[in-house]
Order: C-alpha cells, then structure tokens, then sequence
C-alpha cells in the first residue's frame, strides 16, 4: 500500500514534469516563415526536378512516404507503418487515412504505384535504378502498396523520401507528358503547404494546406522564399530580420561564423544525415602520371585536410581519409590507411615513381579544375594548387562556369577537379555509384569520373547492395574501405558541415535527417 | 621636341601623374626583389590585419601577403595596359590611316566595320571573347585591344581626312610619292600627337577592362591581379575589408596618375588648345 502510494506520487511528479514541460513547449499556431531559396529554381514541381533548391521548396507541398530520421531511421509519413519480409524481399507499406491533393481528390495507393511504375523511373536515374530491382509493384487495396524485389537491397528504403520517392497525382499526370503537364506551374500535393504565388526574382509564397492530414498542423499561416541572388544581400536579409534562416551554402562559410554570432541566432550542422555530403578531388585515373596509384598516394600527403576544414571552410567539416563518413552507415574506420598531412613523404613517393624535378623544380604538369559554386571553393582551388606546386606538380588552373565544369567533368575532359557527393543515406546508393566500374562517363557528377577499376571492388559492392544480413553487408563494405582507401580512386578530404542559421524563436526547424527539405508541419514560431 | 618636354615638366598635374607611374614601374619590376616567389603562396597566419609584424598590408584567408599581391599584380596590370593600349592604338592607327588617305568606299567599308564594334557594348564583347578563347594573358590582351581600338580609328581618320588636303601632302603626291609612304613619313608623324594622348588614357581604361575581368573570375589564374584580388575579398568585405581595400587603392591611383599624365601630356603637345581650354 505505502510502495503504491510512493509510486503513484513518483508518477504523477514525473508526469507533472512532462506535462509542465510539454506546455513550455506547446506550439502556437500562426506566423509567417521568411526563408531564401538559392539558387532560384527552374520549377518547384519536384517530381519532374530534384535539385536542392526544388526540394526545398518542393518538400513543403509534396510528400514521400517516409521520411528519415536523424538516425536515418525510417520515419511514418505517407505511409503510416510497413512491413518488410525476412527475406528482403517484399515491402508493405500501409496509408495514412483521410489523405486529400490540394484539389481535394483523394490520395489512394494507385496514386503510390502510378509514381512509382510510371513516374518517377521516367524523371529520376536514382529511383529507376531502385525500381529495376523490383519485379512488381502492386496495390493489394486503396490503402496498402506492395513491393516486390527479384534479390534483397536493404537501401531500397533510401528512395522513399520526398526526393528519390516524391508521391505525385496520378489524375493529374497519367498519361500526360510529365515534363510539359501545364499543371507543373500550379503544384498539386499532398504537403502541409499549398503553392499560393510565385513573381519570378522575388518571391515564392506558400499558405498553409486547411485540410492536411495531420490534425493542426501545419502551425504556420504562409511561408515565404526569398529570392536574393547576391550573397552579401542574403547576409543582410539575415541580418535585418527579413529572413529568419539561411540554409547552407546560402552565405559562405566565414560568414555563417559571424552572422552566428548575433543575438537570438544559433547555428546547427544537422539535417544533412541523409544527404552525407562528402568533398573529394576527381582525378582522372585514366590519365598519366595520375594512372600510378603512389602518384595519387603523394596528392593525399601533399594536402593538410585540417587546414581546408579549419581554415577554408570555416570549421564546418570534419576530415576523412577514406570513402565513407562518421555518419555513413557500415563506416569502419579501423580498416582504412591513412594518409597524414606529410610533404615530405609526397615528394618521396613521386622520387620513387621516377618522376624527378627538372631545372625548375617541376616533375610533372596537370590541369585544375575549381568546383563554380562561390568563394569557398575557389579559395580551396587556389590553396589546393599551392600545396601542389609545393611538391613539385604544376598546375595550370581551369576557371569554368557551372554548366562548363558538368560538361567537362562527366566527359572525363579533366586531370583534378573539385567535387562533392551526396552518400545517400546508404552505402548502396553513393558509394557504389561513384566506385563501380560500370558507372563512368555521362551519368552524371555524383559517377566514377575518375576512370576507377576493380573488379574486386565491383563485385564486393555488388555483393553487399543486395545481401540481406547486416553483419554479411558490414563485413563487405569494410572490405570495400580498406581497399579504396588503399587504391586511393579519388583524393577524400572531408565530410561537409552545412550549417543552418535560423533565429531561436524558429521552432523545430530541424527534426529529421532531411533538414529543411522537411515538410515544416512541425514549425512554430515562438512570438511573445 | 625639348620645347614639349619643357611645356610638360612646367604642368604640375602632369608631372604628378608621371612620377608616380615611374614609381609603380620601379615598383614592379623590383616585385621578384620585394617579394621573392609566387606571390600565391602562404606565408603567414589567415586574415592578419594591416600593420601586423612583416605584413604591413596584412593578409587574406589563406595567409596570403597582400603586399605581395599588390606589387606582383602590378606588372601584370601594366603589362596587360601597355600592350592591349599598344596594340589596339597599332590597329586603330592602320585602319584609320587607310580609311582617312584612300576615302571614298575604302573608308566606308571600314567605317562600317568600325561602327559593327562600336554598336557592340566592349565589356560584353571582351567578356566573350576572353571566355572563348579561356583566361590567359594573350586572350585578355587580345579582347582587351579588339575592343579598344574603334576611336583610334576613327580619331586617326578624321586626322587623316583634314591632313589629307594640306599643301604638304598634295606636294608630296605631286612628287610621285608612294601612298604607303605619305601615309607613314608625312601625315602620320603631323597627327602623332592626338594618338599618343589617347593611347595614354588606353592604358587606364585597359586596365579597369582587365580588373573588371579579372573581378568577375577571367582572368589568368596563373597570376595574381588586382581585379581578382578585389573580386575574391569582395564577399569577405564584412571580416577582412583590406582584402579589396589595397588593391582597390592600387587600381584607382594608377587610373588617375595614367590620367593626369595623359592630360599633362595633352597640354603639352597642343598648347593653344590647353590655354583655350583654360581661359
């Protein structure tokens, strides 16, 4: 009697701390988010683009059926709950009830098979390549969607988010030509966002879905994307209160520091877990002296990866010496070689190759190629070619444009170029694209432009993207590390931080591994 | 000859102008003296301010000396000046001497072909002719002087046009003189001076055309220049504001000392025009 009693006070002072602090916490409704969509992008109808900034915006009105948690965990979204067969080999996804378009259709599992049978493999190489491993995708009933795979390929999970597996209307899109569908300027989703107006280099205003599915959500009225195309103008609407997030990228690095510092104003690197972005140089393994492994050996000594990361990029980053990150699932740091900042062993290793300094101390000549993608990375390219020069290999630097550094970088026209790839969310979607030696030329900047070939690798990865067993798949990938980081295909430098600035009153910005590609039902602004 | 020199040093405005480009000649070819090496290479702690210990013009983000830069990109800036302002004045001059002697449908056609540059903005023509032909010296240089060269020529016609019937010149052809030969030993040398002057004031704005291109990333990457100095320390005016402070300073001093020079040099060569101009 007295234990109950003493359990029963227990309980209720716990449960008076929840509650106190789940009323602290209770979200209220209403406001407006001011956000910068950078670049402005060609459409926000994000089944037929998937560039950052669409998804973005797109990620509002559009919704996937899962989503991915910090933990990469799958998340409900579209889809209430699945289930997975023992064998891998058969997906069952179950609806969320009284889902509606924006046109008040219903949402049923038609709609999930026509994106997925007739959609998406149209628009998308990513979710194509996912969806030629499944011998059928089926609708049991309105409210069930199965999927059913010829082999295992546990990353199947990985395109079903906003992005890889947007959810689109099939009374809208059957039939239709996806890409010219006049219904591309007036987005139909099921998102907790309705397209409301776009006025082309100014903004894009979305207003809050009335009847979305989840009962009181979304809390904000309207969100507004701010189109600002100069950098230091993003910074000042930041500054000045006109903006109250910048997402990464949207200033530079240096500037995410200082802009940090302001009152009210806190900085985070998370919601980039699934994206994993990783920064490497390409080198062309094709082309000589770079086709000798102890040459690219020499370039992963030659460069300081703490400099680029402390200095460069403004501590946003941490270095990586092989192909996966700390947030890379299967990542075994154990098995890697590792290459310390050492110039004096980067020369050593291009004396022992042969490739000796002529009268002017150069022992060998490449091309350069900067990343188009602001100051950062042209500072990168310009310490890059210094510490180069420093062993002995000139450099002649390439400036290009965006569409020129593509071009050029998917055609395999280059000896070094800068780079970086999103891993995905699964070893099975970015690593394998960017190793296997069947996925080279013109497919792409996230492909093995570099030229890299092994056969033991291919299979490796082909073994472990469609075993079942994770111990087996663990034990695959570190084998792929350890001879990657061995073979050097590409020079690693480290795994990018985007930092997201936003105003503390900004309220559960960042709650899963999408970040701000999120759906904002969850946000709130705190208003006194 | 003595008598312009004199007419020139008495000008304090135009003596002002040269001296200082002496100085920033001096200055740049005693660049590899100052500072030894590539004036791309790291020498210091990132983002030093000005007035720090052995970095007088501090240093940028990677701990590059800007002092370095400033000097070094002179001699790029006034290599880049004197030959595109050469060349362009060396096209100019032929084409506008050609056009201004023969008349007639010679000097329609390149008039016409003229006026085809002139109607074409010469930032946006340089901007696709450096990105054409990629960044490096000899493309900027080219860009630079196929887009300056249109007033030369058509100052040298007009030069031409009112020389052309002169005593002098109807003498020389009488005397069965070749063309070749009155263009080059009788009209020119007469219509040197308005050339000179504005070759002088070529060289200024050759070198804001290469800064400017240089600004906007096309320039040669091999060399550091003041427009790419200020273009890269433009986005971190915030933090470092010496970044593209100095090598703006640089940049203004020179286009006003070339311009001074040009002006003192215009005084000196046309005397009744300066004091016209004056009274």
């Amino acid at each position: 009697m007295w234990m109950k009693a003493v359990r029963t006070a227990v309980l209720a002072a716990v449960m008076g701390l929840v509650a106190g602090g789940a009323l602290a916490q209770a979200p209220k409704p209403g406001g407006t988010l001011n956000l910068i969509v950078q670049p402005e992008p060609p459409t926000v109808m994000l089944g037929i683009n998937k560039l950052g900034p669409v998804s973005f915006v797109g990620g509002k009105i559009y919704e996937g059926l899962i989503t991915l948690g910090l933990d990469l965990k799958p998340l409900p979204s579209l889809a209430k709950s699945w289930e997975i067969s023992p064998d891998g080999l058969t997906y069952t996804f179950h609806l969320q009830e009284g889902v509606t378009w924006h046109d008040g259709k219903p949402f049923t599992a038609d709609d999930v098979v026509f994106s997925f049978t007739e959609f998406l493999p149209k628009v998308f190489a990513r979710t194509k390549a996912a969806m030629d491993r499944t011998s059928s995708i089926t609708a049991p009933d309105a409210k069930t969607v199965v999927f059913q795979l010829k082999q295992p390929f546990p990353a199947l999970m990985m395109v079903f988010d906003v992005t890889g597996g947007t959810i689109v209307p099939k009374h809208i899109y059957a039939g239709t030509d996806y890409q010219k569908n006049p219904a591309n300027q007036t987005p139909i989703g099921t998102g907790p966002f309705k397209f409301k107006e776009w006025r082309k280099g100014a903004f894009i205003q979305l207003v809050k879905n009335e009847n979305y599915w989840q009962k009181g959500k979304p809390h904000l009225d309207a969100l507004y994307f701010h189109i600002v195309p100069d950098a230091n103008g993003r910074s000042i609407a930041f500054e000045t209160g006109k903006v109250d997030v910048l997402r990464g990228g949207d200033v530079e690095n240096f500037e995410v520091r200082r802009l940090g510092e302001l009152p009210n104003v806190a900085i985070t690197d998370k919601g980039w877990e699934f994206y994993d972005p990783i920064a490497f140089l390409n080198v062309n393994n094709r082309n000589k002296p770079i086709d000798d492994v102890r040459f690219r050996r020499a370039l992963m000594h030659a460069i300081d990866k703490n400099f680029v990361v402390n200095t460069i990029f403004a501590g946003f980053g941490k270095p990586v010496d092989g192909p996966f990150t700390t947030v890379t699932p299967f990542n075994d740091p154990a098995v890697l070689t590792r290459y310390p900042y050492d110039p004096k062993k980067a020369r050593a290793l291009l004396d022992e190759m042969g490739l000796k300094p002529d009268a002017s101390g150069v022992r060998a000549e490449l091309r350069l190629m900067p990343l188009p993608y602001g100051e950062t990375w042209q500072r990168y390219a310009e310490y890059v070619r210094e510490r180069l020069v420093d062993i002995g290999i000139k450099v002649k630097m390439e400036a290009v444009d965006v569409p020129g550094w593509v071009q050029r970088l998917t055609t395999g026209d280059f000896d070094i170029s800068f780079n970086f790839v999103y891993l995905l969310g699964d070893p099975a979607m970015g690593i394998t694209q960017t190793y296997v030696s069947t996925n080279q030329l013109n497919r792409g900047t996230a492909a093995n432009v570099d030229g890299y070939n092994n056969p033991e690798v291919d299979k490796l990865l082909g073994q472990a993207d469609t075993s079942a067993d994770p111990a087996e798949r663990k034990r695959l990938y570190a084998e792929v590390q350890k001879i990657l980081s061995n073979d050097v295909p590409v020079i690693w430098t480290h795994q990018m931080g985007f930092p997201t600035l936003y105003r503390t009153k900004v309220k559960n910005l960042i709650t899963t591994g999408l970040g701000l590609n999120e759906t904002f039902a969850d946000v709130w602004i705190d208003r006194k | 000859m003595t008598e312009i020199a004199t007419r020139l040093v008495r000008n304090a405005v135009g003596v002002a102008g040269l001296v200082f480009l002496l100085l920033l000649v001096v200055l740049a070819l005693a660049a590899p003296l100052l500072y030894p090496g590539d004036p791309w290479r790291m020498v210091g702690s990132p983002q030093l301010p000005p007035l720090s210990p052995g970095f007088p013009l501090g240093t940028d983000a990677l701990g590059r000396d800007v002092a370095a830069g400033v000097v070094h990109g002179a001699r790029i800036s006034l290599l880049i000046g004197l030959v595109s302002s050469l060349c362009a004045v060396v096209i100019g001059t032929c084409l506008g001497a050609v056009a201004g002697y023969f008349g007639r449908w010679i000097d329609d056609l390149i008039m016409r072909f003229t006026e085809f540059f002139q109607t074409i903005p010469s930032f946006m023509l340089a901007i696709v002719l450096v990105a054409i032909f990629s960044p490096s010296i000899g493309s900027i240089v080219f860009a630079i002087a196929i887009v300056s060269w249109p007033p030369v020529a058509r100052l040298v016609r007009a030069e031409f046009l009112s020389l052309r019937s002169r005593d002098f010149v109807k003498a020389a052809v009488v005397g069965g003189q070749s063309p070749l030969r009155i263009i080059f030993r009788q009209i020119l040398p007469n219509a040197f001076s308005p050339i000179i002057v504005t070759g002088s004031l070529m060289v200024a704005s050759a070198i804001l055309l290469e800064s400017a291109l240089s600004f906007l990333g096309l320039g040669d990457r091999e060399f550091v220049t003041w427009g790419f100095m200020i273009g890269a320390g433009r986005t971190m005016i915030r933090q470092a504001w010496w970044l593209s402070a100095f090598p703006g300073i640089a940049i203004f001093l020179t286009v006003l000392a070339l311009n001074m020079f040009g002006q003192g040099l215009n005084d000196a060569l046309n005397p009744r025009l300066a004091r016209k101009g004056r009274a």
